[in-house]
């Protein structure tokens, strides 16, 4: 069937600059450039072209340029060109359109609607490069009295206090499996999280086991719907366990790990058979209610020795405070909420681009709802979910998280370039794929050290933020609303986020 | 669900003068010392504030609770009409045991004075209420009163103790209620104001107080959001508008109800910086990680100065990297707290000792012999 659809991009390319070295053919692992040697040219088909720039930059002459293809239907403001060509692609294949990366329609994005303060005359800021500037941040439960004695000036705490991470900097890599990700991008996480003093998630695909004594003590190991991966060891080398119930980009659908990705390492890693599909199912079909989860709570807290805080991950969706709520009640430490833009490496495009709510309401929802109920002590609040920049961070935590994932932002610093068609496999940066010869071409100790940078930098200037708060310690901003004011925003949605809109 | 409306309360931001003279062997003096000592630092005011914490006051009611309060409104009908709803409020939950106008001079220099009462009341638990301690009733009841009951604020609640505050300069709000002629104290603190966002009005001036915990406060909170949230979750309102009473009600919350030392609670609402507790030994390194791990949303950012006024005691504090100063001296039994050492040589030339504590390291001063005040 003759396909009507455009493609995406169109590729340009500068034959007085083209050395015919055939770079671009090697690099493109969607086969849009060939070399013709009857006319010593490359020639490229713009319809398999992914537009995620790799051959624009390893072009060694500069001769490529890719851009979204100029060819355009009417204009029609309800029928946009994507709704065109998604429908196209249907009636051709009759499937579900997949996807990947997170949410790119333009929802509000409520980051860049708000403000942050600084300090003027009554309070002065603090400049970091000469005075202390504490990130240090620690996620779990924490008792809401302390029982302390004094006896002859020797202090003793009495009171038992439920184990804590404790990250030097309120950003943590958010869960990315390896199976979805490469061994080379996964293991580049790993490094730069114990290299930053944070954390790692290993997402629902295992822990290598030649890993796990390393890079332990900065993982957080997933429990999925689909238990891959899962046994004793498993949980006890990590710093802390996850369940991962949802995730932003799909809330209320499983996952699927196609068999080609199922190579030998991820077979074993995942404790499946070689190249068989690996399928976790939309819900933990041992939690159909709130007491099911409770028990899954205990049941590793105990596999755990209560050695270790247990977080639950949920997705951002209408009624999810009163949920989240209930999963505090039910023993979790943390709560991870992943918003509305939370990325994926597949996913059904009409379930990412429609389901779920931004993540800068639901913090804030989360964060005075625990308030309300006189439960925030009891866990702590990581927000995953569309967070670009170090802004975003301390937006964040001003509205009530206390840390952060990162996941998209993780996979950008690692050359990733949103081009979303990772469910292919076929990632040309080395990161979303499992062909040798493609994520071969992710070096890890260059890519921890581009992650190890990013923190870094985010970190730096988080610190400046901060100082120019006249605040020294991250928990002083933490819910702190105070130092947060709208711009452009209606009254419903600064009531949702509790701030004050601009000169309010 | 209704929606909930975000809150559109004014932090207050102000700077000020704060001292503070206690007498170790309880003897009484009147406040005419601190008055002068205050005026001395006129100029760190704006005359938008002031006032006084006296312990020690009321020997003859000291096993009575004494309520100050304060009933506001455009006219003197509209005071008297917030009294009545208080008195009927008043009469349900406590025996009162006397009550009057708290004497002032008409000649002082201040503006839209309230009417301004004082009670001394006993409680009168009913119900469940009977299974609370006294002191967690009046916390209650008085959080009741500053939230529900309109235009009526009770500003002092402590035993044998009582705050004194208004908009004016300290001097003369002292003048107002005649502390150099009326008051006897073996403690007293005092704040000279000087706000700048927001309209003054008598309930802001500083002391706060809580029971006998009183706070004058030099500086402007920063991390006021984060402590007052967490200060809600376990039943304090903080209605005055302003950053002070959070540092009041932390004090209640920590030395009071979970009986946590002073020197502890100086690091909470000050701990040093992870650079200098990472060093520290184990076992105290484990103590303050965990304070700090646990009490974060009590750390007190930002600058500040702070005295403390408690039964028995006053303790002085600065913030963790000392942007507010504060001068600690003594002469024979006197003790005194002050921004400025020059407020303290003006009323006593001759010290035994000054220093300037460091930041975060309380200064604690109390009582020779408590019984002298209790019994």
């Amino acid at each position: 069937m003759k396909s009507f659809v455009f493609p995406e991009f169109e590729i340009t390319r500068d034959e007085e600059k083209c050395g015919q070295c055939r770079g671009c053919e090697r690099q493109c692992s969607f086969g849009t450039h060939t070399y013709d040697p009857l006319t010593d040219r490359l020639i490229s088909d713009d319809y398999k072209c992914a537009g995620c720039q790799r051959c624009v930059i390893f072009c060694p002459k500069d001769a490529i340029v890719v851009r979204p293809t100029q060819s355009f239907y009417r204009p029609n403001a309800s029928w946009s060109r994507e709704k065109m060509d998604d429908l196209k692609k249907q009636a051709e294949t009759g499937g579900v359109i997949l996807t990947g990366c997170g949410n790119d329609k333009p929802f509000r994005i409520y980051w860049d609607h708000i403000v942050l303060n600084a300090s003027q005359v009554t309070n002065p800021s603090i400049d970091p490069l000469r005075e202390p500037m504490e990130l240090r941040t620690f996620l779990g439960a924490k008792p809401d009295l302390m029982d302390i004695s004094t006896t002859n000036g020797d202090v003793e705490i009495k009171t038992e206090i439920s184990p804590n991470l404790m990250v030097e900097t309120p950003i943590l890599f958010s869960a990315m499996s390896y199976g979805a990700i490469s061994y080379n991008a996964f293991r580049s996480l790993a490094t730069a999280a114990r290299q930053s003093g944070t954390f790692f998630n290993t997402g629902e695909g295992g822990l290598p086991k030649e890993m796990r004594q390393e890079f332990g003590k900065c993982a957080i190991v997933q429990v999925a719907s689909g238990r891959f991966g899962i046994d004793a060891e498993y949980l006890n080398c990590a710093s802390a366990v996850e369940i991962k119930v949802g995730q932003g980009a799909k809330p209320g659908i499983g996952g699927h790990l196609p068999g080609e990705k199922v190579s030998l390492e991820v077979a074993a890693t995942r404790m499946i058979p070689v190249g068989t599909d690996a399928i976790s199912p939309a819900p933990h079909h041992d939690i159909y209610s709130i007491e099911d989860l409770s028990m899954l709570i205990t049941a590793l807290k105990e596999a755990t020795n209560y050695e270790k805080p247990i977080s639950v991950k949920i997705a951002a969706v209408h009624n999810f405070a009163a949920i989240g709520s209930g999963i505090v009640r039910a023993g979790a430490d943390i709560i991870a909420i992943d918003g509305l833009r939370g990325g994926t490496g597949a996913a059904p495009k009409v379930i990412r681009d429609n389901v779920g709510i931004p993540i800068e309401l639901a913090i804030s929802a989360l964060d005075r709802r625990l308030k309300n109920e006189g439960i925030r002590n009891r866990c702590s609040i990581i927000a995953a979910g569309g967070i670009r920049c170090s802004a975003d961070v301390i937006k964040a935590i001003a509205l009530g998280a206390d840390a952060v994932y990162i996941g998209s932002a993780a996979l950008i610093a690692m050359g990733c370039t949103l081009c979303q068609k990772c469910y292919t496999g076929k990632c040309n940066w080395g990161i979303c794929t499992q062909d040798p010869r493609l994520s071969g071409r992710l070096n890890v100790d260059i890519a921890s050290q581009r992650l190890t940078n990013l923190i870094h930098a985010w970190s730096h200037e988080i610190s400046e933020m901060l100082g120019g708060m006249g605040i020294n310690a991250l928990e002083s901003l933490r819910g702190n609303r105070d130092h947060l004011r709208g711009v452009g925003l209606y009254e419903w949605e600064m009531d949702v986020l509790g701030i004050k809109g601009a000169g309010e | 669900m209704p929606r909930i409306r975000r809150e559109l309360y004014n932090k207050e931001i102000c700077a000020c003068s704060i001292f503070g003279a206690m007498n170790r062997d309880g003897e009484r003096f009147t406040g005419k010392g601190v008055m002068l000592a205050i005026a001395n630092m006129h100029v760190r005011g704006n005359g938008l504030g002031g006032g006084f914490a006296a312990y020690g006051i009321y020997p003859e009611y000291k096993d009575y609770y004494a309520f100050h309060l304060m009933f506001t409104g455009n006219s003197p009908e509209a005071k008297r009409s917030a009294k009545v709803g208080f008195d009927a409020f008043l009469c349900e939950n406590f025996d009162v045991v006397s009550d009057e106008e708290i004497p002032h001079s008409d000649e002082a220099v201040v503006s839209d004075p309230p009417l301004i009462w004082r009670y001394f009341v006993l409680p009168r638990k009913q119900g469940e209420e009977a299974l609370l301690s006294d002191e967690d009733y009046i916390v209650k009841m008085v959080m009741r009163v500053n939230t529900e009951i309109e235009n009526a604020h009770v500003f002092s609640s402590g035993k044998n103790m009582g705050c004194f505050k208004g908009v004016g300069y300290p001097e003369d709000i002292g003048e107002y209620f005649m502390l150099d002629k009326l008051y006897s104290a073996y403690t007293w603190t005092v704040h000279g104001r000087f706000p700048t966002n927001t309209q003054a009005w008598w309930g802001g001036a500083h002391p706060f107080s809580l029971l006998d915990t009183t706070v004058v406060h030099n500086g402007e909170i920063s991390s006021y959001g984060t402590n007052r949230w967490y200060l809600e979750m376990y039943g304090y309102a903080c209605t005055l508008q302003t950053d002070t009473e959070v540092i009041a009600y932390a004090a209640d919350l920590l030395m009071r109800r979970q009986k946590i030392p002073i020197e502890i609670v100086a690091k909470i609402l000050a701990p040093p910086i992870w650079n200098s507790i990472d060093r520290m030994d184990e076992k105290e390194k484990k103590l303050l990680t965990t304070l700090r791990m646990v009490y974060g949303s009590l750390l007190m950012n930002g600058p500040f100065a702070i005295i403390i006024g408690q039964t028995g005691k006053m303790i002085g504090l600065t913030d963790r990297i000392r942007l507010r100063p504060i001068t600690a001296a003594t002469r024979g039994e006197m003790f005194y707290l002050s921004s400025e050492e020059a407020s303290i040589r003006l009323i006593s030339p001759k010290l035994d000792s000054v220093r300037t504590p460091n930041g975060g390291e309380p200064v604690v001063c109390e009582l020779n012999n408590i019984r002298t005040v209790l019994e």
